[in-house]
């Protein structure tokens, strides 16, 4: 099912823990979804000095978490500014479709931490990193069914071209 | 490769006897059991054997109450459209649980779409259903009662007869799903008081591809599968003779072993949940203490997801089964744990852990071993294990 490079950061997952003195924090997904990631970064000259991880999910998403730290470690916060879902995916040589909207929220919790960094840095008062417990829309406005990956139409109960129910995502 | 199969319940191996008896068929090469020559008499024989044999396994007064077809799948599909379409002009309501097996769930959620009316009832933290509140959920309009026998995800196993009871009393039909049940635990069609029962090959050894259904005699259901006059006219189709055959022995062999297959079953059930509860700590253990499946173990692991748990003991060649949302195939949470009072992220670090007739105590000690193992590595990277751990300290 999943690609070697997967398995690979599954099972020697690089980064792993906690950073206690991070510059910047972000936090994404709820476990109604089945995965929760968290990214610390630590920033010195505008460069990702250190990135670590920690992910409540399945293989995919700690392989998501895991490649994304090395891809993102050493990196300018310009440069990893243009790091995204699809790149990470990339990276992994791919990943299952159905897991493509659900496990595949690396960049965007690291485009968080670095949010948190500017916010931090420009004093702004820091929130409680907030998960949503909402079903959101990755592709922008559009709802698309996360189990064969065709667009939904949100009022059906069903996915038209999988027959899946859509109800509990929304 | 040697692997240990704790996931039971996903594909029983063919027993020696069961293999035989295939091979057997497939070389005799019988006949059609429909054909009116010595080929087919032949055949014709064999088929009614196989459901002589059958019978007796769920203590079917009239061989021609059961029905074979492909699945258990099928069955469930069969008995509640079957009833349902055949009775639509007494009424369009049907009473079910909060726990069935998807086909169960989905074989309902079409008839809705053909203005069936559904009322689920509710289960208790151990997954019981409450006799009284099916009682209740009957309308006058009622057809059908579906309530599955045991759970295939907490092993749960419910108050059918109780239940048989007070359907016959209002003279509504009753179906249960026995996939689970039905060569594991003694199952008894007439003292469950059940009018259709559901049952599947593969789970007492026999093979994948082969279901069965009990019909009580005079129960109202329409063919779901429309032909020939095959299945006492109930379900068409040239029959799986070499499957069917193969189940007959199935059947057989699980009636003279039922009693070792449950002494084992519940030494190795004793020795797994003790262990987990000694070795791993934040676990639940779900479904009832007593009344549920020897064979079966559901455990819902804290802090962590089902998957990787899967994928780390498959590199161990372990085989267990988890419902976790992530797993392949589906993204949502069980509803069965839901509706159980589990919350999101447990229901997500579910394993179901099914084993054999085949598996010693020693599988299930390098099961531990490895488990947990295993659950420290992802707890060690799971944010919900460092915040509880932080909190606690």
């Amino acid at each position: 099912m999943y690609s070697n490079t997967v398995m690979d950061h599954f099972k020697n997952p690089r980064n792993v823990g906690e950073m206690k003195d991070a510059d910047g924090v972000g936090e994404v997904g709820n476990p109604i979804c089945g995965d929760m990631m968290t990214i610390y970064i630590k920033v010195k000259d505008e460069v990702l000095e250190d990135v670590k991880f920690l992910t409540f999910g399945c293989g995919a998403a700690i392989a998501v978490s895991s490649i994304l730290t090395e891809m993102a470690k050493g990196k300018t916060i310009q440069e990893a500014q243009h790091i995204t879902n699809k790149s990470v995916a990339e990276a992994l040589e791919g990943l299952p479709k159905n897991k493509l909207h659900c496990s595949n929220l690396g960049a965007d919790a690291l485009q968080s931490a670095i949010r948190d960094y500017f916010d931090r840095k420009s004093g702004k008062v820091r929130k409680e990193p907030k998960r949503k417990d909402e079903h959101e829309h990755h592709h922008g406005d559009r709802c698309y069914c996360p189990y064969c990956d065709v667009e939904a139409d949100e009022k059906s109960p069903v996915c038209v071209n999988c027959g899946q129910e859509l109800e509990a995502a929304h | 490769m040697n692997i240990i199969n704790l996931d039971h319940i996903a594909a029983n191996p063919l027993l020696p006897g069961v293999q035989e008896a295939m091979i057997d068929a497939i070389e005799k090469n019988y006949g059609n059991p429909s054909s009116q020559h010595k080929l087919g008499d032949a055949a014709a024989e064999k088929l009614q054997l196989a459901r002589e044999q059958v019978a007796r396994l769920i203590n079917s007064p009239v061989e021609k109450e059961v029905i074979f077809n492909s699945s258990g799948t099928e069955s469930v599909n069969h008995a509640i459209k079957g009833v349902a379409f055949a009775n639509a002009n007494k009424g369009k309501h049907i009473v079910t649980s909060n726990i069935e097996h998807n086909a169960v769930l989905r074989t309902l959620r079409a008839l809705k779409m053909m203005d069936y009316r559904v009322t689920s009832v509710p289960v208790d933290e151990y997954g019981r259903v409450n006799p009284t509140d099916v009682a209740e959920a009957i309308k006058d309009d009622t057809i059908l009662v579906s309530i599955m026998h045991s759970n295939n995800e907490i092993g749960t196993i419910q108050p059918i007869e109780a239940i048989g009871e007070i359907t016959r009393d209002k003279k509504v039909i009753f179906h249960s799903d026995a996939v689970d049940s039905v060569g594991v635990v003694p199952i008894d069609v007439q003292q469950l008081g059940v009018d259709l029962l559901s049952f599947a090959a593969n789970q007492f050894y026999g093979p994948s591809g082969v279901g069965g259904l009990y019909i009580r005699r005079g129960t109202r259901i329409w063919p779901l599968i429309d032909g020939g006059v095959q299945e006492n006219n109930k379900r068409a189709g040239t029959e799986n003779l070499i499957g069917i055959i193969a189940t007959g022995v199935a059947a057989e062999l699980a009636v003279d072993e039922m009693q070792f297959r449950i002494d084992h079953a519940r030494k190795l059930k004793e020795r797994l949940i003790q262990g987990l509860r000694q070795r791993i700590e934040d676990i639940i253990i779900n479904g009832h203490p007593e009344l549920s499946l020897p064979n079966l173990v559901s455990v819902s692991v804290r802090f962590i997801e089902g998957e990787g748990i899967v994928l780390m003991l498959d590199e161990e060649n372990i085989a267990v089964s988890t419902r976790s949302a992530c797993a392949a195939g589906a993204l949502q949470a069980s509803h069965v744990l839901l509706s159980i009072g589990r919350d999101f992220a447990d229901a997500q670090g579910t394993l179901v852990i099914t084993y054999g007739r085949n598996n010693s105590e020693a599988d299930i000690d390098r099961f531990l071993d490895v488990l947990e193992d295993v659950v420290q590595t992802l707890r060690n990277i799971s944010p919900l294990y460092v915040q509880a751990k932080q909190a606690q300290a």
